[in-house]
């Protein structure tokens, strides 16, 4: 169903006068009291009263991940601590967190994003929706979890971790949803046919996201559990989870846009794409209090459509993600960036910053394996040394990066040394 | 006295372990014993070698992470119940092994290479017991029947 038929089906002179709108309010807010983004506009020679409408969007400055690090962790807040009623965070570049704020207010807009994504997958109050993301500082859990509560589904909150668990729950409470990245998906999907009891589930709908995946697998997890598959889009610096997802139709992702502005640019010389051409996608939040943001750069790289769907909805779609202008990696529905790797052993003294990242995927779950050398000043001719010393490691760079990793030991120099830029990373799924 | 063992830590890739013994044997540098201690992903390759520092540096210029490290070498009898000896007194002194191999030779007697826990305290309870280790030049030239 269309859970905000007024949103969701606007013509597009109405949402172009919604967005101009509610984009003059925020930029005059954000003007006055994120010193970052005035500063900017000042060395740009913008002032509020520049930007009329949509059409002036081009005017504003761009927003990075770096902007987000560079006011660590509070400097882009638009509101005083007192407002803030949730923090979120997810992986920087390298050791600090890119950490959000939420007032009461975004909270609810944000509940409500998701609530249009699960009845837009026909969920309803009838529903046992199992949330299996992460609960935490991750945006995946609560995310879902408050989404699915707006609609008045019954919420079971797994998180992750314990696929045995969740399968005799799924099978006892007669979960009809689930809501977790793909590939754990097909995890799940496996462990039950190996258990012989595919017949005892009942799921008829799936939401996932937070890691991309092919219309092949989408294939797979709809025969395997005979079950509607859905994508969902987010990311915690425009939202969380339910920036975009798609319909029955699965031709793209509906961008909420009466609360983010999508822009395709070209990421080499950063002017807008045409409707269709891919480029890099970016978003301008125009409701968000807690954190707004201008031109967010996702680096995710897709194209837009502005055609009504034959679902009815106006929103603008973009189309299945098809790679990334930077070097993230999104490993188990987690966002990992080399750099994160690098200053992790760098905290480490018995290690040298040359390390390879190798991802793959086994049984549908996603396993990192890392490279590192092993040096003459570290070099014990006791297992149990470098046994305790590859440990060691691997705890660095699991708290760094949130996800258990497979340390291996190599031969010094057999990592090839940074010329430029050297090959940090060989990821070995094969999304098809 | 104690003698140098040259270790090596070796990738298990094929060739590596090859590629170490034509490196000494290029430079006729002859392995008296070794042991080699394999886990999933590396190996270790311990030896007691005919010249340890030369062959430290020869395989380092390889590439290879190699280092020499202090071990015994006990002087045992050829029959049953010598190495169970040894090792209780090894152990009524509160020492642990972290490794031992034989340094192999055909006779009545042979040698046990060992690394202990704490090497010249392992020295001293057992030359109070009365063994004898091998001196260092003793274990070098130890299986080395080259022409010279």
């Amino acid at each position: 169903m269309i859970w905000n038929e007024a949103k969701e089906c606007m013509s597009r002179d109405e949402m172009t006068n919604l967005q101009s709108a509610r984009l003059r309010k925020m930029v005059n807010r954000v003007y006055h009291s994120v010193e970052h983004y005035r500063r900017k506009m000042q060395q740009m020679g913008i002032e509020p009263g520049d930007i009329k409408g949509v059409e002036d969007l081009g005017k504003l400055p761009f927003t990075t991940k770096s902007d987000l690090r560079d006011t660590y962790p509070f400097g882009l807040f638009a509101v005083p601590q007192s407002e803030i009623v949730r923090i979120h965070a997810s992986s920087g570049t390298t050791g600090k967190a890119t950490v959000v704020g939420y007032t009461r207010k975004d909270i609810e807009i944000w509940q409500e994003c998701v609530t249009r994504v699960l009845a837009m997958a026909g969920i309803g109050i009838n529903d046992k929706i199992q949330v299996a993301y992460g609960y935490g500082l991750f945006t995946g859990g609560l995310g879902l979890h408050y989404g699915a509560e707006n609609l008045g589904a019954t919420v079971v909150p797994m998180s992750t971790g314990n696929t045995q668990r969740l399968i005799t729950m799924m099978e006892d409470f007669e979960v009809t949803a689930i809501a977790c990245t793909p590939s754990y998906l097909l995890h799940i999907a496996e462990t039950i046919q190996e258990a012989g009891k595919l017949d005892k589930i009942r799921l008829k709908a799936a939401i996932c996201g937070a890691e991309p995946w092919t219309d092949n697998m989408r294939n797979e997890i709809e025969d395997k559990l005979h079950l509607k598959a859905y994508d969902i889009y987010g990311l915690s610096e425009i939202l969380g989870p339910g920036v975009a997802a798609d319909c029955e139709y699965h031709k793209g992702l509906h961008v909420y846009e009466d609360h983010f502005i999508p822009e395709i640019i070209n990421p080499e010389t950063l002017e807008p794409c045409k409707e269709g051409e891919t480029g890099e996608l970016v978003f301008t939040t125009i409701t968000k209090e807690g954190i707004p943001l201008f031109r967010y750069r996702t680096r995710d790289l897709t194209s837009i459509s502005y055609d009504k769907c034959e679902c009815g909805r106006t929103l603008a779609r973009i189309s299945r993600f098809k790679g990334r202008s930077d070097d993230m990696l999104i490993i188990r529905g987690v966002n990992v960036f080399p750099s994160q790797v690098e200053a992790a052993l760098l905290e480490v003294a018995e290690t040298s910053p040359h390390y390879m990242m190798i991802v793959d995927r086994v049984n549908n779950l996603d396993i990192l394996e890392v490279q590192v050398e092993v040096e003459e000043r570290f070099f014990s001719d006791e297992i149990r040394e470098l046994e305790m010393l590859t440990k060691k490691i691997s705890h660095v760079l699991q708290s760094a990066l949130g996800i258990s990793v497979k340390v291996t030991l190599v031969e010094p120099k057999t990592i090839a040394r940074s010329e430029g830029k050297a090959k940090r990373v060989i990821d070995k799924r094969k999304l098809v | 006295m104690v003698i140098k063992q040259l270790s090596v830590f070796l990738e298990n890739k094929e060739g590596r372990l090859e590629r170490v013994t034509e490196v000494l044997s290029a430079h006729n540098i002859n392995i008296a014993s070794f042991s080699l201690a394999d886990t999933s992903e590396y190996g270790l390759l311990r030896m007691i070698v005919s010249d340890p520092e030369e062959g430290k540096r020869l395989l380092k210029e390889e590439g290879f992470s190699a280092k020499l490290t202090d071990v015994i070498a006990v002087k045992i009898l050829q029959k049953p119940g010598t190495l169970h000896e040894v090792l209780k007194v090894i152990s009524e002194a509160g020492l642990s092994v972290e490794y031992m191999y034989t340094l192999a030779t055909a006779g009545k007697s042979t040698s046990i290479i060992m690394k202990a826990s704490n090497l010249s305290r392992a020295l001293e309870v057992l030359t109070a017991n009365g063994y004898q280790v091998c001196t260092d030049k003793e274990a070098y030239e130890i299986n080395n029947y080259v022409e010279k």
